[in-house]
């Protein structure tokens, strides 16, 4: 049991998380106050729950670049829905991005499915399709002003403390939407019959289609799936930010795709969880919050991006390499 | 997968039609200008930074690879050639010499990742491309470095005999990339690698080092590239070009490179620069947002990807 537990990708990225938060406490103890914790898990929400999209993508094999479009055309719609209309329902305003986000997950997953094309070309091409017409018909303009209920939602917590300036902080509303997502997923991936043709269809796509699976309901789902999460995430992105501008987002695809693969989702399917991935966003969260909080310029944030990437990447196929050899053997 | 030689001949010649209706609609929308001696000049001037980055992706995508790393590494040869030639006043050539040296010392991390280490190519040129863009900001603070001697101009702005001096260096290029593709060992591995690369492996070939090979030759084709972009903009800044990136894979595909590797020839790629080069210098006569080129670029690729498609299919 435990030597099941100690070769996973989680249990190493747990370990390195904890490393890293006690350096960054020591170089500044300012980083493990609840406040600052409660800060990075809110700001990051946006991007936790687009990379638990990715996730799914990757295990099946495939991958998309052009979620950050998805969510900005999303919550463009929405924000132009609900500052004409003055929509004073949250709940309504959230369903707007979603049935957006689905459909062009879908649009993404009719052309890999008939093209066989590369996945990354067809949302490379996607990306600018998509975010190019929004654009040229929204000139770019800035949303802002939204009706009072949703300024409101913004704020909402479910833990609220006061520090001790007599401000209050807490457990965000988005935080909570990001972890339920993530939960939601595993059940997803591990017990429902289509997680587990997404993995089999990541694993071997050939063995998957012998099998007799429907590789293009399978695509289909993938794509919708990380298309219905962007939706969710382009609601979070403008609620968080209080405006939408539409050259926010677009522009971010590669640091999602960074934490997924941190987080032990193989580029080549088959492998990864929402667990590792949501460890994975923290790592990169953790990095830019101490380096923000050591004051380190603006500049140097990309290099270490950068290397984290080369170096996880390297790693996991180091690890691969590994695992071909010793089934050699066996 | 694999398509007939029937089918890339259909093919070509679908594009050819699709890119003359182009042409001549642009022409037409125009009033001619497209054509005139102005808009030619400066299409001989705009091109060659297009068509070398793209040449710097062919060979990559030959393989069945990608590099995203290039405009990062084109950027990154043109700031240390920019920082030695004004603030450490070295002599142009050594500052040149710098600046290539630099991108092919990345090309070597590149090169062994994708070779030896196996990590795969979008991820690891991903990476780089962020750690090296991040290399190019710390030097230059994010600053444009300008001003340069006019000797180096002349690589960017010169005429040679009337013919602009990028479109020289592309030539130059293009053509040693052509005999390296198709007259020596090193250019039949690489179809072949593209194509299969568990057969190339048994029939003795060392994968590895063709594929370390091809990616340093990205890096030197897009360093080149970078010397063009900052002499021909007299400054150099650590993010030029980002949009170059989608244009060098679409005019790779567009040009019948497959991307799953092996399939494609140069001449097609040169083709399809200009084609981009022409419509693009027509967008900009007829004042149209770089946005809505952007997203008819996305669109083009796709439609020329469905025709292929369709045309495998017909043959099956």
């Amino acid at each position: 049991m435990l030597g099941r537990i100690a070769g996973r990708t989680e249990v190493y990225l747990a370990g390195v998380l904890i490393v890293l938060s006690v350096v960054l406490f020591i170089l500044n103890p300012k980083f493990l106050t609840a406040e600052n914790l409660f800060d990075v898990l809110r700001n990051n929400s946006f991007l936790g729950i687009v990379a638990l999209g990715e996730l799914v993508v990757l295990v099946s094999g495939g991958i998309d670049v052009s979620f950050t479009a998805i969510a900005t055309v999303a919550q463009y719609v929405m924000g132009v829905i609900i500052t004409k209309y003055m929509v004073e329902s949250v709940f309504f305003a959230f369903l707007i991005p979603i049935p957006i986000g689905i459909a062009l997950g879908a649009f993404n997953a009719f052309l890999v499915n008939r093209t066989r094309v590369h996945p990354v070309i067809i949302t490379i091409s996607n990306l600018n399709v998509f975010y190019g017409l929004l654009m040229v018909v929204s000139k770019g303009r800035w949303i802002y002003g939204f009706p009072g209920p949703f300024r409101d939602f913004a704020r909402l917590k479910v833990l609220t403390l006061i520090s001790e300036k007599g401000v209050d902080y807490g457990l965000s509303i988005f935080t909570v939407a990001w972890f339920f997502i993530a939960f939601a997923t595993w059940v997803v991936l591990r017990y429902l019959p289509i997680g587990r043709k997404v993995y089999a269809l990541g694993g071997n796509s050939e063995a998957a289609r012998r099998a007799g699976f429907d590789i293009f309901r399978i695509q289909l789902f993938v794509y919708c799936y990380i298309g219905f999460l962007s939706g969710i995430a382009g609601f979070v992105h403008a609620a968080l930010n209080q405006m939408i501008q539409p050259n926010a987002i677009v522009g971010r695809e590669l640091d999602v795709l960074a934490a997924a693969i941190l987080g032990g989702a193989s580029v080549f399917g088959g492998a990864g969880s929402p667990l590792g991935v949501v460890l994975g966003v923290l790592f990169i969260a953790f990095i830019k919050n101490g380096l923000i909080l050591m004051k380190a310029s603006a500049y140097w944030h990309q290099v270490i991006m950068g290397l984290i990437i080369v170096l996880a990447a390297t790693l996991s196929a180091y690890q691969q390499s590994l695992e071909r050899k010793r089934r050699r053997w066996v | 997968m694999k398509r007939a030689r029937g089918g890339r001949e259909t093919q070509s010649i679908i594009l050819v039609g699709v890119v003359t209706f182009l042409i001549v609609l642009l022409g037409m929308l125009t009033k001619g200008r497209l054509l005139g001696l102005d808009s030619l000049q400066s299409i001989a001037f705009q091109l060659p930074l297009l068509g070398i980055l793209t040449l710097a992706q062919m060979t990559p995508m030959l393989t069945g690879g990608i590099d995203l790393s290039i405009i990062a590494t084109a950027n990154l040869c043109g700031v240390i050639a920019a920082i030695g030639m004004t603030r450490s006043g070295l002599p142009i050539g050594v500052a040149v010499i710098l600046g290539l040296a630099l991108a092919l010392l990345f090309a070597i991390l590149k090169g062994f990742l994708i070779a030896w280490v196996s990590v795969p190519a979008i991820i690891a040129t991903l990476g780089l491309m962020i750690f090296i863009r991040g290399v190019s900001l710390v030097l230059t603070r994010g600053y444009v470095i300008a001003g340069f001697p006019g000797s180096f101009l002349f690589l960017g702005n010169g005429t040679l005999f009337g013919i602009p001096m990028p479109f020289v260096v592309f030539f130059l290029c293009a053509l040693f990339l052509y005999l390296l593709l198709t007259r020596t060992r090193f250019g039949t591995y690489v179809y072949l690698l593209g194509s299969n690369p568990t057969a190339t492996l048994f029939a003795g070939v060392n994968n590895a080092a063709v594929l370390f090979k091809t990616y340093l030759l990205s890096s030197f084709l897009a360093g080149i590239a970078g010397l063009v972009m900052i002499s021909r903009f007299n400054a150099a800044q650590a993010d030029y070009g980002e949009s170059y990136l989608l244009l060098t894979v679409l005019a790779c595909v567009l040009g019948g490179i497959d991307p799953g590797g092996g399939f494609g020839r140069l001449p097609g790629v040169v083709v399809s620069i200009i084609v981009l080069q022409v419509v693009a210098t027509g967008f900009n006569l007829l004042g149209l947002s770089s946005h809505l080129a952007s997203a008819l670029w996305g669109l083009i690729l796709l439609g020329v990807i469905a025709i292929n498609r369709m045309i495998g299919e017909g043959e099956a």
